[in-house]
């Protein structure tokens, strides 16, 4: 069944670039080569800030388990022989490191761990995993055959002959692997006695042997046991350490474990960062900035995020789908050559060919800005390729200036909406983000809700708010935003002064109080009665003015900032929007493609005699949408006899008007073949299989509409 | 922001009770309702269903599914529909949808009317009763422990639901195909299923002998809907089918070979040739695009209706004519992991030398491809979803090859339940992209290794087999098998013949003076087991019963071609 095909050798060396393929499928444009450099250089440096993102976020963790791990092993260095030391010294000191439910992610975090604990504590580092070690004999054979191909790597410089040693795994057991560390740490011991290498001190005089288990929950628990069990019996000659990745909590530990086994351990615990936050600060790096010309649409970000959160948790995914995201903008759109950072985009627009041109006069948002031109302004755009040129770098630098000022008021505007009650706008700045994105955001009910609650706001909070606004803005890099803090900035010290007279006016109430003492009944009433009404028609407090104008200056900003993207010129060129094409890809949905086809062939056929109403098929479908139709009017069993006389009842009333009375022998095996055929390929499909229940039945193997 | 409170028993049973108090309700406005919207083809669902649809609409978009696809509609179909459960049929329907089908040429099927509106609309509440049945039954056993405790406070609607006979429970006797009548009878109201009585075609027998009937009762349609997880499990719990007991002997073809049906498909125009070619087309316009996802680091999967082997083959001769490649064909029904891994070593990494297990042949392929930079391969497997490759390993070790950079992998996956062969690991070693690839058209390689119902197995193989085996064994050991195999083929016609047994055999032998002890006797047994000419078999009593596994006509053959020898 597996056939190589390999090509003459002379052709063998043609160059197989990846830019090539790219250009092949649009023939159209000459930019192709430069889009995807743009691309792949684009992506270059997103991902190596998605890695530093993940870097950091690690960074924390990993400092914590590499102190741990210099701990861990004191006592075996000072050779204490205490009595308390001993008896501690069976167990194994082991970090259980809460890793979360994406299993797909932790590869990363594996490899910056391990090459962490290479640099700082111990160059004997094992990584396994569950598929490859079925057995307590395979886990053996990989953990020494990892260790001593490290330790390979730092003494095979000196000595060739080592390598043979190591390589030449016969016996995997405990006793080899001790023999081994002894010599291994005893020959580095003298090393450093007689050279007195700096470089190899970084590590301690007899680093501990790290164990890393990558995914726990899935070793079978047999070979935990045994493995733990050996190793404690030998912690004394050679310091193990273990650490286990745990994706559900920690609790799993001592389920898989029984307690005779899990008191052979020192359990330490590290908590990872959890994946949502992981996501939220990738969001916050890659998209909430100016720094990448490229753009998610509303949409799309709704379809990554929503795989992100109802299938995975997987943030790499969540890159890979960003990754696929910015590979279709530039392979789809010809304008895309534009989509780089602005001042190559201006140089770019300049030598833009007259296809080109004509492609940006067919992008609908800048017909929908040519519209709102006066008449010769219109004519001189559709006409003057040089005019347009210079029209679209005023444009794409204001798209530019609109990016970099959306993204300050957007966090404005979080820092309000995350901090009223029942989170109308959404929690999350990316809720927030995609709010914005998709229609105006101040139209919206949330919205209204959110500015009546922020209305309500006690001074503090709307003082914190407030000084939380100053700083974004002041940091923020458009520079726009120097009037806006100059506002705030008054409004604070607004408060401030309010402060003092409330205080005056406290009193003054008071006083007016005891006044109102001594006056009889009637009187009081009708004091109650005017102070009711004075509260319903009651001129604001100060504070209350002061809280409305916040309010309405922040609102102000928003109208002004927060336009949807897709309300702006050229926002094609920067923004990825076709959703459909990335759901099809990441999000497919097989059954859903198989069921159409069967039920409804007109819409892929596009054929008059296929085209049915509502959910029925015609007759003259394929024959496995026929088939198809029928099985699905049976129960558990389906008779074969039956189905397929029914079949050909089917087939024959089509074709009865030219099948004449004297071939139909022929024509009847026909049919039956056609059956055959049909029923074997609803067999490949998965929808019966044969059964033994009953001669000639097959059995269906779904319940229902498909 | 989910909300976890405590609710006391009694609540739960009110609120329960409430909503089975609506529902009823609302079965008993349905009939009026349904058939005015038959009779008038109005819009086909009624308020509070369109209501529901639209909020699984809702739904559906939250999950990002709503939007068109750039071929068809096709994604447009919403989980409801694709998953959902449907009432037992008459044993009839089969006979009924096909002179339905055949009565109306050419244009769309016309009691579909009747069918289809209903189906739609039951879709998207089926899983909501679902939820609803599962947890009423948790609370009818609740009941039944603490009736005391209870009986007071439950409702009384709730309490009829629980102690009445079900009334669908007794309508399902319609299977027994004598009281169907009474509902047809019933519903016939608004139906154009009349004009079917009428244009059955006089031919066909199973159709004019039935009543014209329609689908099972529709005015107990929401009752019955009600019932759908009990019915599922009486469906599946039964033994007992029912199905007519007619068997394709008796029918007057007889089973085709393998070849007559492929002379005879070859004859049948395939229909709908030229939108097959457009689709086709449009499929093949994306091979450039498949290169370049295939070089950064994507892999690609091809799914839909229709066999994907041809447009493959033109990706593979039109695209990767210049470099190494290896093709897989999954449907195979020999294939393994092994044979690939071994090709890939063998034949593209020219290494000679045997591997002790998989894991450590993909490791030295990794290694080697992770050395060589230059080292290029595309994979292309046909059916990566076969009987062969679906296992776990296998699948884990196609995964962890496909996620080395330069390899690239195409395949194509046809089984309904396919994308359950891979966890969120291997998703995401495979870094899949989707691509639908609906063709149409017939599956003939892919099928033609299956052991089809239909197909007649031309035994050649076996009768081969069979001679040669014997011609090596003694004159006696030859002798001991023709009786075994006479005595079989005496005994053909009864259908529950479970073999000679040891006894009996061996007194036959010793008759024949074949044998000479028991003991001789199993020895002989036991080489003829070892290459698999007979199969024992242990019987209620004990008794070891003889058999050999091949069929009537091999045998026939077999003992012909072994009187012309002697």
């Amino acid at each position: 069944g597996c056939f190589v095909f390999k090509p003459s050798p002379k052709k063998r060396r043609v160059s197989q670039k990846t830019a090539i393929h790219f250009r092949e499928g649009k023939n159209d444009s000459e930019d192709s080569e430069l889009r995807f450099d743009t691309c792949q250089s684009l992506w270059n440096q997103i991902k190596l800030e998605t890695e530093q993102i993940q870097e950091d976020l690690n960074k924390q963790l990993l400092d914590n388990l590499v102190s741990f791990l210099r701990r861990s092993h004191s006592e075996f260095q000072g050779k204490t022989t205490e009595w308390t030391c001993r008896m501690k010294s069976r167990e194994i000191p082991t970090a259980a490191l809460v890793l979360g439910v994406n299993v797909t992610d932790h590869d990363l975090t594996f490899r910056n761990l391990s090459e962490a604990l290479q640099n700082n504590i111990t160059p004997y580092i094992a990584l396994l995993e569950a598929k490859d070690c079925p057995g307590i004999k395979n886990l053996m054979q990989k953990l020494m055959g990892q260790l001593m191909n490290c330790s390979t790597d730092v003494v095979s410089l000196e000595d060739e002959d080592y390598v043979q040693v190591s390589q030449n795994r016969t016996r995997c057991s405990m006793k080899s692997l001790v023999d081994w560390y002894d010599s291994v740490t005893k020959k580095t011991d003298s090393e450093t006695l007689s050279k007195k290498r700096t470089s190899s001190s970084k590590h301690q005089q007899s680093p501990p042997v790290v164990v890393i288990f990558k995914d726990m929950e899935s070793f079978t628990t047999k070979v935990l046991q045994d493995f733990i069990v050996i190793g404690s019996q030998h912690i004394r000659e050679l310091p193990l350490v273990l650490i286990f990745g745990i994706a559900t909590s920690p609790m799993i530990i001592h389920s898989l474990l029984p307690h005779s086994v899990s008191s052979l351990l020192c359990i330490e615990l590290f908590q990872s960062l959890s994946c949502k936050e992981h996501l939220s600060t990738i969001i916050d790096k890659l998209l909430l900035t100016s720094r990448f010309p490229f753009k998610l649409g509303e949409k799309v970000l709704q379809v990554l995020i929503n795989i992100f959160l109802y299938h995975d948790f997987s943030v790499w995914n969540f890159i890979k789908g960003f990754q696929l995201c910015i590979v279709e903008h530039f392979y789809s759109e010809p304008l895309s050559v534009l989509c780089c950072q602005l001042a190559d985009a201006k140089k770019r627009v300049n030598s833009l060919s007259h296809d080109q041109c004509e492609n940006i006069r067919r992008l609908p948002s800048f017909r929908r800005y040519v519209e709102r031109q006066e008449a010769e302004k219109q004519i001189a755009l559709l006409t003057a390729d040089s005019f347009l040129k210079e029209t679209t770098q005023k444009l794409l630098e204001d798209l530019h200036v609109y990016h970099e000022n959306y993204v300050s008021v957007l966090r404005c505007l979080h820092v309000f909406a995350c901090s009223l009650p029942k989170y109308p706008l959404g929690k999350q700045i990316r809720e927030l983000h995609c709010a914005c994105l998709e229609n105006r955001v101040w139209e919206t009910e949330e919205y209204e809700s959110s500015l009546q609650l922020a209305r309500m706001l006690n001074k503090s909070d709307l003082e914190t708010m407030l000084q939380q606004c100053v700083e974004i803005l002041v940091s923020s890099s458009g520079n726009k935003f120097d009037k806006a803090v100059e506002k705030l900035k008054e409004f604070l010290t607004q408060f401030q002064k309010l402060e003092e007279a409330f205080q005056e006016q406290d009193v003054s109430v008071s006083s007016q109080k005891e006044l109102q003492k001594k006056t009889d009944l009637y009187h009081l009433q009708k004091t109650l009665l005017e102070l009711k009404d004075s509260r319903r028609s009651k001129k604001l407090t100060k504070f209350e003015m002061l809280r409305f104008e916040v309010v309405d200056y922040i609102d102000s900003l928003v109208r002004s900032y927060l336009v949807p993207a897709d309300h702006k010129t050229l926002h094609e060129i920067v923004y990825f929007n076709t959703a459909s094409v990335l759901r099809g890809h990441l999000n497919a949905a097989p059954r859903i493609a198989l069921h159409t086809a069967l039920n409804n062939p007109y819409s892929y056929l596009k054929n008059q005699a296929l085209k049915s109403d509502g959910g029925s098929i015609s007759n003259k479908a394929p024959d496995i949408c026929i088939v198809y139709k029928l099985h699905l009017e049976c129960g558990r069993l389906i008779n074969l006899v039956d189905w397929l006389e029914a079949f050909s009842t089917v087939v024959t009333a089509v074709e009865g008007a030219n099948a004449d009375a004297a071939s139909s022998d022929q024509v009847d095996d026909i049919i039956h073949a056609r059956f055959i055929r049909a029923v074997s390929e609803l067999e490949l499909l998965g929808f019966i299989k044969p059964s033994k229940q009953k001669t000639d039945h097959v059995a269906r193997l779904t319940w229902g509409g498909c | 922001a989910l909300e976890v409170k405590f609710v006391s028993d009694e609540e739960v049973l009110k609120h329960i009770a409430d909503d089975t108090g609506m529902k009823l309700r609302k079965g008993k406005a349905q009939p009026s309702v349904s058939v005015k919207r038959f009779v008038k083809k109005l819009e086909n669902i009624s308020g509070d269903e369109a209501q529901e649809i639209l909020e699984e609409k809702d739904y559906v978009a939250a999950l990002g599914i709503c939007a068109q696809d750039p071929i068809g509609n096709g994604s447009s179909v919403s989980g409801g529909e694709v998953y959902s459960f449907k009432t037992p049929k008459h044993s009839s329907r089969l006979a009924e949808l096909a002179s339905e089908l055949a009565q109306t040429p050419g244009q769309s099927v016309a009691p579909d009317h009747s069918k289809c509106p209903n189906k739609t609309a039951k879709a998207p509440q089926s899983s909501r009763n679902y939820m609803f049945l599962l947890l009423m039954h948790l609370f009818s056993l609740l009941l039944q422990n603490k009736k005391k405790e209870f009986v007071s406070t439950t409702p009384y609607r709730l309490r009829k639901r629980l102690t009445a006979p079900d009334p669908y429970l007794e309508s399902e006797s319609e299977y027994s195909a004598s009281c169907s009548e009474e509902e047809d009878e019933e519903d016939e109201k608004g139906d154009n299923t009349v004009l079917s009585g009428q244009k059955t075609p006089a031919k066909m027998k199973a159709a004019s002998t039935l009543p014209p009937g329609n689908t099972p009762a529709k005015k107990n349609k929401e009752n019955k809907m009600s019932n759908l997880v009990e019915e599922y499990f009486e469906a599946h719990s039964s033994s007992k089918v029912l199905t007519s007991d007619r068997t394709l002997q008796k029918l007057r073809r007889r089973r085709l070979s393998q070849q007559t049906l492929h002379d005879l498909l070859k004859k049948a125009p395939l229909a709908y040739a030229a939108e097959i070619k457009e689709l086709n087309q449009l499929h093949e316009s994306l091979y450039s695009k498949w290169m370049l996802q295939l070089h950064l680091g994507f892999n690609i999967v091809l799914y839909g209706l229709g066999s994907k082997r041809d447009l493959l083959e033109k990706f593979r001769t039109s695209l990767l004519q210049d470099s190494v490649h290896l093709v897989v064909n999954g449907y195979f029904p020999s294939i393994t992991v092994r044979s690939i891994l071994n090709s890939i070593t063998e034949e593209v990494l020219d290494h000679i030398g045997t591997f002790r297990s998989p894991l450590d042949q993909l490791d030295f392929i990794i290694e080697r491809f992770k050395e060589d930079s230059s080292l290029e391969l595309y994979v292309l497997i046909h059916n990566l979803d076969s009987q062969m490759l679906r296992g776990e390993r296998s699948q884990q070790i196609l995964a962890q090859l496909s996620s080395l950079p330069s390899i690239y992998l195409i395949a194509s996956v046809d089984h309904i339940n396919a994308p359950l062969m891979w966890d969120q690991a291997k998703l995401s070693l495979y870094n899949w992209l989707w691509y639908e690839t609906t063709t149409f058209s017939p599956y003939v390689e892919e099928t033609s290794y299956e052991n089809s119902l239909l197909v007649q197995r031309s035994g050649s193989l076996a009768l081969s087999s069979l001679t040669h085996v014997l011609r090596s064994l003694t004159l006696n050991a030859r002798g001991i098998f023709r009786l075994l195999a006479q005595y079989q083929l005496e005994n053909k016609d009864n259908p529950s013949y479970p073999g000679l047994s040891f006894q009996d055999f061996y007194q036959q032998c010793r008759e024949a003076f074949l044998v000479n002890s028991d003991l001789t006797l199993r020895a002989q047994l036991t080489e003829f087991r070892d290459h698999k000419l007979i199969r024992t078999k242990r019987g209620a009593d004990g008794v070891e019963y003889l058999l050999i596994p091949v069929d009537d006509s091999t045998l026939t053959d077999f003992l012909e071609k072994e009187d012309e020898d002697v």
